[in-house]
């Protein structure tokens, strides 16, 4: 029987599909960590993943588990620090044979990698629908009849228990699919300290630490709207640790080496994050309540958390579902002083004459200034004086891909044609798909009886189990 | 009574889910947080917005934090990947709460100072 930790030291590896891996290291060389979470999929992440897979069946994980994974890997044997990821995406075992064929070219043995399927329910929507399920759009109540047809992906919100179901069958590296963003960091605390799957105010406090971390920097000064001009060291930003005690209490702190700032003012930043209900955040795991929540500055750079309280979880899980909705077209053009915004302004005009002269229909057409209003859009003073330039983006949702290329063809002739001093002519942006996402509630049984934990070593034989 | 934009005092930060924004607004102290309790509504959230947040705004409280968390609906012309905004992700909407304007007594304004001088936290 393994022993029971105090404490649990678990760091943030990447809060998203492209982050740097460069903090995580520095986490695993002086953090003293023992679990290293990663969360690589934001909604947006699997739209992407998508794509990919698309053009290449092999695909559909991130990318970059290669590059984070070839990092990481050689931290696992010498300090035993485990790797828990979602990376897998809409690939999960193609993710998994990536991690151990990386582990044998760093000539690693004896090392095991899990992988948890069953999120991916994309093939199984038909039957549930004929079998009644309604599968009802979760905010608004609309039916998915009209987007059913056009279903690209769908995947249920696992939490941590298929992690920490391979954990305990030894696994020094977890792929999984999609599993909440805090999953990869509750399920150490689960497995480590025994914790039961009742025990809401500990798994609530769990899942709170995994939401502090899953963003990276952004809870160690990254994107920080307080006085941003203190945090140290940006260039080198640390990546976010924390220290997990037993009762579920934690402190949150990261490595010296690197730069960043960790307060109660960045911690409280990226407490509210992607929340709704602050005294309801519903994960699988568990109902999670912040209204009691507090934070103390206990040391530099070391904020300690209290106070999570939890409610039993849901009897149902999320699914999110990606649906074909129209392309993208986009052009953008620049005009400099004199009258920069006011030639942006007549250039609108004039291709908005021309779409309709020319019997061109979009479902939306969309006009920013980028330099004065692009970010902010109606919200956004009127410049008090005059631009030095200002840049028109046009961007239109088209039914197909072909119209959407319709708006780019328009700007061409404006050099010689339309207001003067038009330069910087970003004409050629391809069309977007874009994609609808729906996100429905199912009961929770009719997923995890098909979530499936199997774990491989790598140098031995494969085994497989529930 | 002075008026002041919220970025001279609070802090913020949004999230997007689906088509939905979340801005979590920080007051500086508790005597802040009242303020904005009683100056910061969802209607006058919702209004600020117009143009932006089709939908409605619900506001959260978290006296424990000094903070309230605005959730707006149909915020985000159908949600990151559907959307044709330049900020498709709507990670701007922090900062521009952050222009909404309260009026501070005079008192207040005194404390403002202060924290300007040790902002910290530490």
């Amino acid at each position: 029987m393994k022993s029971v930790k105090q404490t649990v030291r678990i760091g943030a590896a990447q809060g998203f599909y492209g982050d740097t891996i460069e903090p995580a290291v520095a986490t695993a060389k002086y953090g003293e960590v023992d679990y290293l979470g990663f969360d690589c999929l934001a909604e947006l992440t699997m739209a992407i993943l998508l794509k990919d897979k698309q053009k290449d069946g092999n695909l559909g994980h991130t990318r970059d588990i290669t590059t984070s994974m070839k990092a990481l890997l050689p931290y696992v044997k010498e300090k035993g620090i485990k790797l828990l990821t979602n990376a897998g995406g809409l690939n999960p075992v193609g993710a998994q044979q990536e991690v151990i064929r990386l582990a044998k070219e760093l000539g690693m043995s004896d090392l095991k990698v899990a992988v948890v399927t069953g999120d991916n329910i994309i093939d199984q929507i038909d039957s549930m629908i004929s079998q009644g399920l309604a599968l009802d759009h979760m905010e608004t109540g609309e039916s998915i009849d009209p987007v059913k047809d056009r279903l690209l992906f769908a995947n249920a919100y696992l939490g941590s228990m298929p992690i920490v179901e391979a954990l305990r069958q030894g696994a020094d590296v977890v792929v999984t699919g999609r599993t909440t963003d805090p999953a990869q960091f509750l399920a150490p605390l689960i497995y480590e300290f025994g914790w039961t799957e009742d025990d809401w105010n500990r798994l609530a406090s769990g899942i709170f630490m995994g939401h502090l971390l899953e963003c990276s920097a952004q809870s160690t000064g990254g994107n920080f709207s307080g006085d941003w001009r203190q945090v140290e060291r940006m260039e080198e930003i640390g990546y976010p640790i924390a220290e997990v005690s037993e009762s579920g209490d934690f402190i949150v702190t990261k490595v010296k080496e690197r730069g960043g700032l960790v307060t109660v003012d960045t911690v409280k930043e990226q407490m509210l994050y992607e929340i709704h209900d602050p005294s309801a955040y519903v994960t699988p795991d568990v109902v999670v309540d912040l209204t009691k929540v507090q934070l103390e500055a206990v040391g530099t750079n070391e904020v300690k958390v209290t106070g999570v309280s939890g409610k039993p979880r849901p009897d149902t899980l999320k699914v999110v579902m990606g649906y074909e909705n129209g392309y993208m077209g986009q052009v953008i053009v620049g005009f400099s002083w004199p009258d920069a915004l006011e030639k942006a302004r007549k250039t609108d005009e004039i291709i908005r004459k021309q779409m309709a002269s020319r019997g061109l229909q979009y479902d939306e057409i969309h006009t920013d200034f980028m330099g004065y209003n692009s970010l902010h859009g109606p919200l956004a003073e009127e410049p008090k004086e005059e631009l030095n330039e200002v840049y028109l983006r046009m961007a239109v949702r088209a039914k197909t891909k072909r119209d959407a290329l319709k708006l780019n063809r328009l700007f061409p002739p404006l050099s010689l044609d339309g207001p003067p001093s038009m330069g910087g002519y970003f004409g050629n942006i391809p069309p977007r798909q874009l994609l609808g996402m729906w996100a429905s509630l199912i009961p929770r049984d009719i997923v995890e009886k098909n979530v499936k934990v199997s774990v491989n070593e790598v140098g031995n034989s494969c085994q497989g189990s529930n | 009574m002075p008026r002041i934009q919220l970025r001279e005092v609070a802090q913020a930060r949004c999230g997007d889910k689906g088509n939905k924004v979340n801005i979590g607004l920080f007051a500086p102290d508790e005597e802040y947080y009242e303020i904005f309790k009683e100056k910061v509504t969802s209607e006058k959230v919702k209004s600020h917005f117009e143009g932006l947040v089709n939908g409605e705004v619900i506001r959260y409280e978290l006296p424990n934090i000094h903070a309230f968390n605005f959730v707006c609906m149909d915020a985000l012309d159908g949600g990151g990947s559907a959307s044709i905004r330049v900020d498709n992700l709507g990670k701007c909407f922090s900062s521009n709460l952050l222009r909404f304007e309260i009026e501070v007594p005079d008192a207040l304004m005194e404390k403002r100072n202060h924290h300007e001088v040790n902002p910290s936290g530490l």
